[in-house]
């Protein structure tokens, strides 16, 4: 099926966007945004607002249709695999395939401060009416909190003997997540612990299809709950349990 | 400002808090007075005058405090070992260090003086220093009166990681209407037992906070207050494990206010508390002497706990950090304290919380000038969306009489703001300021309405909370988790290994000089 944009009809194609340009407001400023959204595809795009901003710099807002459509047959969707299970019906797959507690280590890592990411998932009262891994009945939860080193996670995953491993991030500035990541992949492969834990990050910024290229098993970003994670993780280490049984 | 009592709150009740929260901060006083640290020790050099780094970029501070440490007793205090030095060798702090740094000279070997002859030696660097502090401060008073200062004030952020680059967003942001800008530090800082030097042109969702960084932008700032007929406020962070040094750092560069809280990096950074406490009393100290306001860091609690839950303990940690700020000698008018607009907006009747905080705040800590935080929690990658509830959160302020406005972005919950998301965040609170001017006061609130009940029942927790903390000690109820849900033990955290028991003898020049000056 072809589809554009939807502004007030199908298939009018209409985008906004809005950026900054280093120029006074003027006309140079309103030509050069012009030809920017042009660059961008947008045949006759529509400036619709322009104001300056402090000394040398300009602001504004475009309209604009977009004439090339996509066809939704030809797009590949890259999503975590894994049926979306509420709280209690995770907790009774656990009962059904395992005998004791998964364990649960997570952390914000590396210089990362903020725990709003981790907390979501894993705290008792979790976020937005979605209860956290530590309310779960056969999960046991350790938040590690925030700046932790990559090599401490992995100790005190190694000294729980944890199942699960779980990384917050969410200063993204000059992509520090993503050598902050790709080092606790490292680490990990080094001390041969790798396929020792499942392994999921997360993020505002953090795709599932990221998540894979950096080496992980599971990548979850924004609207994402400890429900979602939980269901991957149990029935990855099911799929797991059951390889090795084989 | 309007004081009246709109929700009438209780004024006994009110008062059994402070008394509460001096019992409580009284305590934690008596380990401080016992106890120095590595860094109140280095920030005593810094006041003499000590300055500068090694091949290996090691700040001569750390140097000096360190081979006390190791070959000496850092518990006499490390003005005596170079009180000492000074006077056998004969050289001035400036020869000294020079020396130093060319390991020509040590602090260990000499003669340690008795604390009067210590005091004697240091005396004329501490008092040049204290001297500039002071020009700084009637500088600062001298320009405020001139231009007058804007209620509420608001305060914008930039964290590029290049001061050069935050020169230009933050002078962009005057140019748009920001009266205070604060630089934020580079992610991870806080826990560095250091601070680094020179100007910095690499950070992660912020700046290095270095002196000379504190100086480039001072004098950024101060290029534009002529043309825009304001004095700007400049911000850095007074916390974390160099509290004392950042102070004495803002203090010489003429910052106008310090990010100072008693208990945030215990909570939210694993300090230790009793390096956290002993740091914070020093650092309190010398913020009062050079007219700096502290912002204090309550809204954070609301991050990670319930806002609605939760809002008591927000009342009780700013009675407590009143108390820290009182026996540390600042004035009323320099605490920032710190709260914030983090109910989730979903909530039916969430404004009318919100409202019933901000008021109660505002009613109980006349003369600060309250520090109200944006909602950032409940901030999602729904720009517009965002952008409304920080409309509500501008309105908030102008109805409550808030004193120090911390704007808040539409892209809060994506990345650190973009220059168009800081202008129009500038615009959009301009705009409410102005449309809304004088309904403060227009207002009064329904005679047991559910605002004035709100904050009556969030003043009886609070109430409640501080009389238990007062009982069982602020220690225990920090290892409890009492504030935003985080444990914490005395005997771990970051830094404790750097907080010292005073020797009988210990001398802190430094510390007499200021006390003798605020009292």
């Amino acid at each position: 099926m072809m589809i554009k944009p939807y502004g007030d009809t199908l298939n009018d194609g209409k985008v906004q966007l809005s950026f900054t340009l280093p120029l006074d407001a003027g006309p140079l400023g309103l030509a050069c945004a012009k030809e920017i959204a042009k660059g961008m595809g947008l045949p006759n795009p529509e400036v619709v607002h322009t104001e300056q901003m402090g000394e040398g710099f300009s602001f504004y807002v475009i309209y604009g249709s977009l004439p090339q459509g996509i066809d939704t047959d030809q797009v590949k969707v890259h999503a975590v695999q894994a049926l979306t299970m509420t709280m209690a019906e995770i907790e009774a797959l656990i009962r059904r395939h395992f005998v004791r507690e998964l364990v649960f280590v997570g952390a914000s890592t590396g210089t990362d401060a903020h725990t709003l990411g981790i907390d979501a998932i894993m705290n008792m009262k979790g976020y937005a009416g979605h209860y956290g891994l530590e309310r779960y009945a056969g999960i046991r939860a350790y938040n590690l909190g925030s700046q932790v080193p990559n090599a401490e996670l992995i100790r005190k995953a190694v000294a729980v003997d944890a199942d699960v491993l779980l990384v917050s991030q969410t200063v993204t500035q000059k992509d520090v997540h993503l050598s902050n990541l790709v080092e606790l992949v490292e680490l990990l492969e080094a001390a041969g612990l790798r396929e020792r834990f499942v392994l999921v990050c997360g993020g505002a910024r953090i795709s599932h299809e990221l998540a894979m290229e950096l080496g992980y098993d599971a990548g979850f970003g924004t609207g994402s709950f400890a429900e979602h994670v939980a269901a991957f993780a149990v029935q990855e280490l099911i799929r797991r349990q059951g390889k090795a049984d084989q | 400002m309007n004081t009246q009592n709109k929700l009438r709150l209780d004024a006994g009740s009110i008062a059994r808090c402070r008394d509460d929260a001096l019992r409580i901060a009284s305590q934690v006083q008596e380990m401080i007075d016992l106890h120095t640290t590595v860094s109140v020790e280095r920030a005593v050099l810094r006041l003499v005058g000590v300055d500068g780094v090694d091949a290996f970029e090691v700040p001569l501070p750390n140097l000096m405090v360190e081979q006390v440490r190791q070959g000496g007793d850092l518990s006499r205090g490390v003005s005596a070992y170079l009180a000492g030095a000074l006077l056998a060798t004969g050289l001035d702090v400036q020869g000294f260090c020079a020396a130093f740094l060319e390991d020509k000279v040590s602090l260990l070997g000499h003669t340690l003086p008795d604390s009067r002859l210590t005091a004697d030696t240091l005396r004329p660097y501490l008092e040049a220093s204290f001297q500039t502090i002071s020009h700084h401060r009637q500088y600062r008073e001298a320009q405020l009166a001139r231009f007058g200062a804007r209620q509420p004030e608001i305060y914008v952020i930039v964290a590029t990681g290049n001061i050069y680059e935050d020169v230009k967003q933050a002078q962009s942001a005057v140019r748009a209407g920001a009266d205070v800008i604060a630089v934020i530090r580079t992610t991870g800082q806080s826990l560095l037992d250091y601070v680094p030097y020179g100007a910095t042109t690499e950070g992660f969702g912020g700046t290095m906070a270095t002196q000379e960084n504190f100086r480039i932008m001072r004098q950024a700032l101060d290029a534009l207050c002529e043309a825009e007929g304001r004095y700007i406020k400049l911000v850095n962070y007074a916390s974390g494990l160099c509290m004392p040094e950042i102070a004495v750092m803002g203090a010489l560069e003429r910052l106008d206010m310090m990010l100072n809280d008693s208990m945030y990096g215990i909570i939210f950074r694993d300090i230790n508390m009793q390096r956290t406490f002993v740091d914070q009393y020093f650092s309190r100290s010398l913020n009062a002497l050079a007219g700096i306001t502290i912002n204090t860091g309550e809204d954070n609690y609301l991050t990670t706990a319930d806002a609605v839950g939760s809002a008591h303990t927000v009342l009780a940690s700013q009675f407590i950090n009143e108390r820290f700020a009182q026996l540390a000698g600042l004035p009323k008018s320099q605490m920032g304290l710190g709260h914030a607009f983090e109910i989730d907006p979903d909530l039916e009747d969430s404004f009318l919380l919100e409202l019933a905080q901000a008021q109660m705040a505002r009613e109980i800590f006349p003369e600060a000038p309250l520090k109200y935080m944006p909602p950032t929690t409940h901030s999602t990658g729904n720009i517009f969306q965002t952008q409304a509830v920080d409309t509500l959160f501008n309105a908030a302020t102008m109805m409550t009489g808030q004193g120090i406005h911390l704007l808040a972005m539409m892209t809060e919950a994506i990345h650190t703001p973009f220059l168009s998301d800081r202008h129009l965040a500038i615009r959009n609170a301009r705009m409410v300021q102005s449309a809304m001017r004088h309904l403060q006061e227009e207002i009064s609130f329904k005679e047991d309405g559910r605002i004035m009940r709100r904050a009556q029942q969030v003043l009886r927790e609070a109430e409640r909370l501080l009389r238990d903390i007062a009982d069982t000690g602020l220690f225990e109820a920090l290892e409890q988790g009492v504030f935003a849900d985080v444990r914490r033990d005395r005997n771990q955290g970051k830094g404790l290994e750097g907080v010292i028991k005073k020797h009988p003898d210990y001398c802190n020049p430094a510390m007499d000089l200021l006390r003798e000056a605020l009292a």
